[in-house]
């Protein structure tokens, strides 16, 4: 593909999306798919052909909206009315009312803030383009980064706007990505590979997969310039087999792009090849860790290894890799298109660009948001997710997964960031965010983690495989109502230790769901604990 | 003498084995596609049994330990053939703090079933999951590869007396 084919793609593509008059997108990402969204579109397009308006009504399948606990979720003319809870049924009366007044009974207010307060840079395109159509994409901006960056920059102006940009790892951790590009281009050695990592094992967390579900050709764009700057030729991308529809939109996307020579060999005309393989996940949470996702790829068990070497110097077959997270490569065509500089202009000084954030539990808006970073939880909950459901009241919330804490409501006015979110013993994680209410028990919820924690841990290491075991069987205890005072100090040596003597990220983070509901909710604690008879009147209050 | 690449007999002359060679030919018969491959055996059989993972193990010119090995490590792989029917029940935070597990214990009430076990006559199968990503719809299960949310008790109960119809159509629902 030549640059001037793919502004002629661009061109052909709006002047035919321009001859529709209405247009009506259905989204077909998994959540509403589980409410038979496919059904819905179906219906609408079988009820415009019979009235003819083919050439005059477009029905188009999109990606995630974002309010998924409302889906299907329907919008008309570009997001002129919304409708939720669309069934096939509606599909008459949807079209009925493209001349007419909107169906009153399906809408959904758009002015609320769940929309007004966020700010879309990673999900720009979803509920906007046809996720398998790479000409929808290209028309919307697609694979301008890319030629930008191969015919007007070299590597390191590349590398150069994402260090500018501040943008740091979406996967949980936090490492600047620009310093990470830096080290793998640094790295000698000929061969060098770029993996993203869409291993999303978090439970209650479903960001990438939507973005993978909705814009499956910004990841590849986002790979396609990391490779261009650090000098790879292949690229893998990693996927939870759990996830059917990403798996089969990223082929379908692969394929396309090869089609028109956007992946593949002498990209737009340049020196530049560049190939992306998907390898499937087969349900291991800890292949979500650099070192045992590479074992994975390399087809063995995903047990991780002790770094340094870190993967940028000795990764993928002992060559030099770069692993980002999927969130991380969709930030990467805004910065190269719009500048570092702007990016660096959102969010706070050390946590810059936006985040997206999955919002699950007991909250009236589940669904998925992405926002500025330095946003109060306040905001997040109280405003975009429209508060608790029935009379409850907040009592926690928990970030980052198995690996973060949760969050007591006296910190409601903080910022949301990497470094406020590890000073008060959670992490930002890959972006789940689960609302708890009093009806739940927060020693449950840290049973529920660590019980996770223990059948996901590799077994590779003693603190983590025997670690995790017996901290279950502490809590269970105590849950139980059987545990004495004794117990608690037990339990809070036992998770200094595997925290401090676990081999990967999965065992050193495990305790975090225990120790913060310790630190915050040690009164639940207590009120669990077993006093004796004869103990209770020396043990002093 | 390990013998030539590729020119293994697969363990029956069942046709399927044909898909699984063309996959392994597709990759080369390098041993970094052994996951790749027991995937394709698994959607092609169902489960991994003894004499697919000593096929697979030989073509690829992978110790059988190591074979068995990345077969027990991931929880995706199954060694035990599953029932007609499955019904994956979801048990991710979201899930969990919705009452997933109330829906497990009215599956286990019902057709006396632990997670992870079939039924006597081998039509249904009950199976956790750590997450479907599906967590606007909590509590949520899949019925046969079909993703429900927002289930209670007797909604499953419901979609599992369906799923066990014979001939029952996929789409239809059934008049309560």
């Amino acid at each position: 593909m030549m640059p001037e084919e793919l502004q002629e793609i661009a061109t052909i593509e709006q002047v035919s999306e321009q001859q529709f008059q209405s247009r009506i997108y259905v989204c077909v990402a998994a959540g509403c798919l589980s409410s038979q969204s496919d059904q819905v579109k179906e219906a609408l397009d079988k009820e415009i052909a019979r009235r003819g308006l083919e050439k005059w009504c477009q029905v188009k399948g999109v990606g995630c909206m974002g309010l998924c606990a409302a889906g299907p979720l329907v919008s008309v003319n570009g997001g002129e009315y919304l409708y939720q809870s669309a069934t096939p049924a509606d599909a008459l009366d949807l079209v009925e009312s493209l001349n007419d007044t909107p169906v009153k009974r399906l809408l959904c207010a758009t002015n609320i803030p769940f929309f007004q307060r966020q700010k879309k840079i990673v999900l720009e395109n979803c509920g906007k383009i046809d996720p398998e159509r790479i000409e929808d994409y290209i028309a919307n901006e697609g694979y301008t980064a890319l030629l930008h960056a191969l015919t007007e920059m070299n590597p390191s102006a590349v590398i150069e706007q994402v260090v500018q940009s501040g943008l740091r790892g979406r996967g949980g951790a936090g490492f600047p990505t620009g310093l990470k590009w830096t080290t793998v281009a640094k790295a000698l050695g000929g061969q060098k590979y770029v993996i993203c990592n869409a291993d999303e094992g978090d439970p209650g967390a479903f960001m990438d997969r939507s973005v993978l579900e909705s814009d499956p050709h910004r990841i590849l764009e986002g790979m396609a310039i990391a490779a261009y700057a650090i000098g790879a030729n292949q690229g893998f991308i990693y996927v939870r087999a759990e996830y059917p529809l990403a798996i089969k939109r990223l082929k379908i996307a692969i394929r396309q792009a090869e089609r028109l020579g956007l992946l593949g060999s002498a990209i737009f005309g340049t020196r530049f090849n560049f190939h992306i393989d998907i390898r499937l996940g087969a349900g291991a949470f800890v292949c979500g860790e650099e070192t045992a996702l590479i074992a994975s790829i390399e087809g063995k068990r995903g047990t991780p290894r002790p770094r340094p070497p870190y993967p940028a110097e000795y990764g993928l077959w002992g060559l030099p890799t770069l692993i980002n997270n999927v969130e991380t490569f969709a930030n990467i065509t805004p910065i190269i298109r719009k500048g570092g500089a702007w990016f660096a202009e959102i969010g706070t000084e050390k946590s810059k660009g936006t985040k997206v954030f999955a919002l699950a539990g007991q909250i009236n808006n589940t669904g998925l948001i992405e926002v500025p970073m330095g946003i109060s939880l306040r905001d997040i909950i109280f405003e975009i997710g429209g508060g608790i459901p029935g009379d409850h009241s907040l009592k926690a919330i928990q970030t980052g997964g198995p690996s973060g804490g949760c969050i007591p409501n006296s910190y409601l006015d903080m910022s949301v960031d990497y470094d406020s979110l590890a000073q008060v013993g959670s992490i930002m994680g890959s972006g789940g965010m689960i609302v708890i209410d009093e009806t739940s028990s927060l020693i449950d919820v840290a049973k529920f983690f660590i019980e996770f924690c223990m059948t996901e841990s590799c077994g590779k290491c003693v603190p983590c495989r025997v670690g995790t075991k017996q901290i279950y069987q502490i809590l269970t205890k105590i849950a139980d109502g059987m545990a004495k005072p004794d117990d608690l100090t037990l339990l809070e040596e036992l998770c200094e230790l595997v925290r401090n003597t676990s081999l990967c990220g999965l065992g050193q983070s495990a305790t975090n769901p225990v120790m913060s509901t310790l630190r915050y909710f040690r009164e639940d604690y207590l009120a669990h604990i077993r006093v004796d008879e004869q103990e209770s009147s020396e043990v002093p209050e | 003498m390990q013998p030539d690449t590729g020119k293994i007999a697969p363990p029956s002359d069942d046709r399927r084995w044909r898909l699984i060679g063309a996959s392994m030919r597709r990759h080369g018969y390098q041993s970094h596609a052994l996951i790749e491959i027991l995937h394709t055996v698994q959607e092609a059989f169902g489960c991994l049994d003894e004499d697919s993972l000593r096929y697979v193990a030989l073509s690829l010119r992978v110790p059988l330990s190591q074979v068995y090995g990345v077969a027990t490590f991931y929880q995706f792989f199954t060694l035990k053939p599953q029932g007609k029917h499955s019904c994956v029940v979801c048990l991710g935070t979201a899930c969990y703090i919705k009452g997933g597990t109330n829906i497990i214990t009215a599956i286990e009430d019902k057709f006396k079933l632990k997670p992870g076990g079939t039924t006597a006559d081998g039509q249904l199968s009950l199976l956790t999951a750590r997450c479907l990503g599906s967590c606007g719809l909590a509590p949520a299960a899949v019925f046969d590869g079909r993703v429900v949310g927002k289930l209670d008790n007797a909604e499953v109960l419901k979609q599992l007396t369906h799923l066990l119809k014979p001939q029952a159509a996929p789409t239809e629902e059934v008049p309560s």
